[in-house]
């Protein structure tokens, strides 16, 4: 069954076609990667589901409830949470203040007037640092930390609100290959526990050894979807975006590992 | 510029937990020692220096302390640098003149009565105005806010049959006697400022005011995890908007004079704003350092060299200066500083351990440890 569904979805800007009439589906609890190549319309498409960007045509269905007019926090508040193609962490609270803002918005304006440092909040922010690996770090600014530690701070601030899918934009794009394991494995961790991923990226490696099932995406529109083995081999697909004459898999093989 | 060995990975268990309750760098006793010893002095200051031309700066110094520390609740946390706040202070002013002159009030005790009148009003037009400029972010916001402050300029100047117009307005002055005739304005404003000072204290710690501190950071990522963002910001204007609003109350009886140049003066809100950057943007204490050192500092320029207003320039050096050589203000670039000093100590610590104990794994298991951290950048320096 289909957690997320894109219907004809246009989003024009200026004379670009960043989205022409997409429409696709995103599995629930699978781990759904997103390819294609650049300016095939992938963040567009991120913007348009989370919000950012309101389409000029189309619809986007989260569980059958229509939530293409909503606003960014409407949609975090449906259980919708989602990464950046260029990190974007709180640059100058802590590493810990970064985990609370996300946590638990729920409860009205009177929440609102309560401690973000609860105790039971706290435990559950400790608990997420534990889970990426950033305990230690957990007073730091987070303006200090390394690109890849930002990234899974990013994550783990997603993932402190439990939604119940997560869409990354591009999460291996500059981190290094242990990291990027760890990030893959903690991926791996939560999918087990239900949540529903959609993932956009480059690393053909990382895409195809992670998700279950893989859309392409070319010049706004969807290309083709299907398990891993079924995309890497469709002709559509090597023309489109991995090129006829680069035999591009054995290359990457080489490049990431 | 020296590079400071920090080594967050090594920061001791105590401190780790603490991070997780605490957003402040000194400990919670240091904290409260430090914030009586200020108070008491504050407290005794006009009882040891009787002399009214002294007190009467330590009264204007007073009236600073509570703008300024109203000013960085919204301003300092958001991240949104209004040199607007003069609005709510023009409508603290008026409003208290107004009512005093038609409602005919003479007894002192009343007209300060008033104040909390003067705070609403203010508060109140917060509101639209807030709803206006808040459309806008970053540098169109602060010309925006510029050009409203003008706007209602223009207007106390352009409505004499309500405001008397370039004329200004008299205040019936308050009865009490003329020698201790500072006091009440100093505990007053002194009052008031700690009541803002413990809200801006409960807005930093509360989810609310982390949400206006990631609104500084980054909108609208604030906005997709869920903060209302909107809301958030203009709840922070209405409440700073009404301690604003009581200074102005306060300046009206205390002067005695209401003029349209000098109650909607841009002039305030460079104070303001040079007051809080000075001591640290968005912090608790900074806006109280930098209004109560350069507070009476101001008072002494305008003194000294009013006649003409070139004493600004010095003004202007000094906000130069500061953002040359601590851009984040003297209170969190001191916070960073003890922070790199308790990370070296828990390094070395943890050095002499290992030296003499076996070896220990690390706890580190993201495989980036960073042998040392670049003291924090401010991304962006809104209103520099």
């Amino acid at each position: 069954m289909s957690l997320i569904d894109v219907r004809e979805v246009i989003k024009h800007y200026g004379g670009i076609r960043a989205l022409d009439g997409c429409t696709m589906a995103f599995e629930e609890g699978a781990i759904n990667g997103l390819i294609g190549p650049n300016g095939s319309g992938k963040t567009t498409l991120f913007n348009v589901l989370t919000g950012y960007e309101r389409p000029d045509g189309g619809a986007v269905h989260l569980q059958g409830e229509d939530i293409t007019a909503f606003t960014p926090d409407k949609v975090f508040a449906r259980g919708v949470g989602r990464t950046f193609q260029l990190t974007r962490v709180f640059q100058r609270l802590t590493v810990v203040e970064n985990l609370h803002v996300a946590a638990q918005r729920t409860g009205g304006f009177r929440a609102e007037l309560s401690r973000w440092s609860s105790g039971s909040e706290r435990a559950r922010a400790k608990e997420v640092l534990d889970f990426v690996g950033l305990t230690r770090l957990a007073a730091e600014v987070a303006g200090n930390l390394s690109y890849g530690q930002q990234k899974l701070l990013e994550f783990a601030a997603i993932m402190i609100a439990e939604p119940r899918v997560i869409l990354l934009d591009e999460p291996a794009g500059g981190v290094n290959p242990t990291l990027l394991s760890h990030l893959a494995s903690r991926i791996q961790a939560l999918n087990a526990e239900g949540t529903t991923f959609v993932v956009v990226e480059h690393d053909m490696e990382f895409v195809m050894g992670l998700c279950h099932r893989v859309c392409v995406m070319h010049q706004g529109r969807a290309l083709c979807a299907g398990n891993p083995e079924e995309v890497r081999a469709d002709p559509m697909v090597l023309e489109a975006y991995l090129g006829t004459d680069m035999r591009p898999m054995e290359h990457a093989d080489v490049e990431v590992r | 510029m020296a590079v400071i060995q920090a080594t967050p990975e090594l920061l001791s268990p105590t401190e780790i937990d603490r991070a997780f309750r605490d957003p402040y760098a000194l400990s919670a006793r240091t904290r409260g020692i430090s914030w009586t010893v200020l108070l008491a002095v504050l407290v005794m200051f006009p009882l040891v220096f009787t002399n009214p031309a002294v007190t009467s700066v330590a009264v204007f110094t007073m009236f600073f302390l509570l703008a300024t520390v109203a000013w960085n609740m919204f301003s300092g946390y958001s991240g949104y640098i209004s040199i607007g706040h003069a609005v709510y202070y023009g409508f603290g002013q008026y409003a208290v003149a107004l009512l005093i002159l038609h409602l005919s009030i003479t007894s002192g005790v009343s007209e300060l009565a008033l104040l909390p009148i003067a705070g609403v009003v203010a508060a109140a037009v917060a509101v639209p105005v807030g709803l206006l400029v808040l459309r806008v972010r970053r540098h169109t916001f602060i010309v925006l806010t510029i050009a409203v402050m003008f706007i209602f300029q223009l207007l106390a100047f352009n409505f004499p049959s309500i405001t008397g117009g370039s004329a200004g307005m008299n205040v019936a002055p308050p009865t009490w006697s003329g020698n201790d005739f500072n006091l009440p304005f100093y505990y007053i404003a002194l009052g008031t400022a700690i009541i803002a000072l413990a809200l801006s204290w409960g807005i930093r710690r509360s989810k609310f005011g982390l949400g206006l501190l990631a609104i500084r950071d980054d909108e609208d990522r604030a906005k997709g995890l869920g903060i209302r963002v909107t809301r958030t910001k203009l709840i922070a204007l209405v409440i700073s908007a009404f301690f604003v609003g009581i200074a102005g109350g306060l300046y009206a009886i205390f002067v005695g004079q209401v003029f349209p140049q000098f109650a909607f003066t841009p002039f305030y809100d460079l104070y303001l704003a040079v007051f809080s950057f000075v001591g640290g943007l968005g912090t608790l204490s900074g806006p109280v350092l930098g209004a109560l050192v350069l507070g009476p500092l101001q008072q002494y320029f305008e003194l000294q060299f009013g006649a003409t207003t070139l004493y600004l320039i010095i003004y202007g050096v000094l906000f130069i200066v500061i953002l040359l050589l601590l851009p984040r203000g003297v209170v969190p670039s001191i916070a960073d500083r003890y922070h790199s000093l308790l990370a070296a100590h828990w390094r070395r610590a943890e050095e002499r351990r290992s030296r003499s104990g076996p070896a220990t794994p690390s706890a580190v298991t993201t495989g980036e440890a960073r042998t040392e951290s670049v003291p924090a950048v401010p991304t962006v320096r809104e209103g520099a």
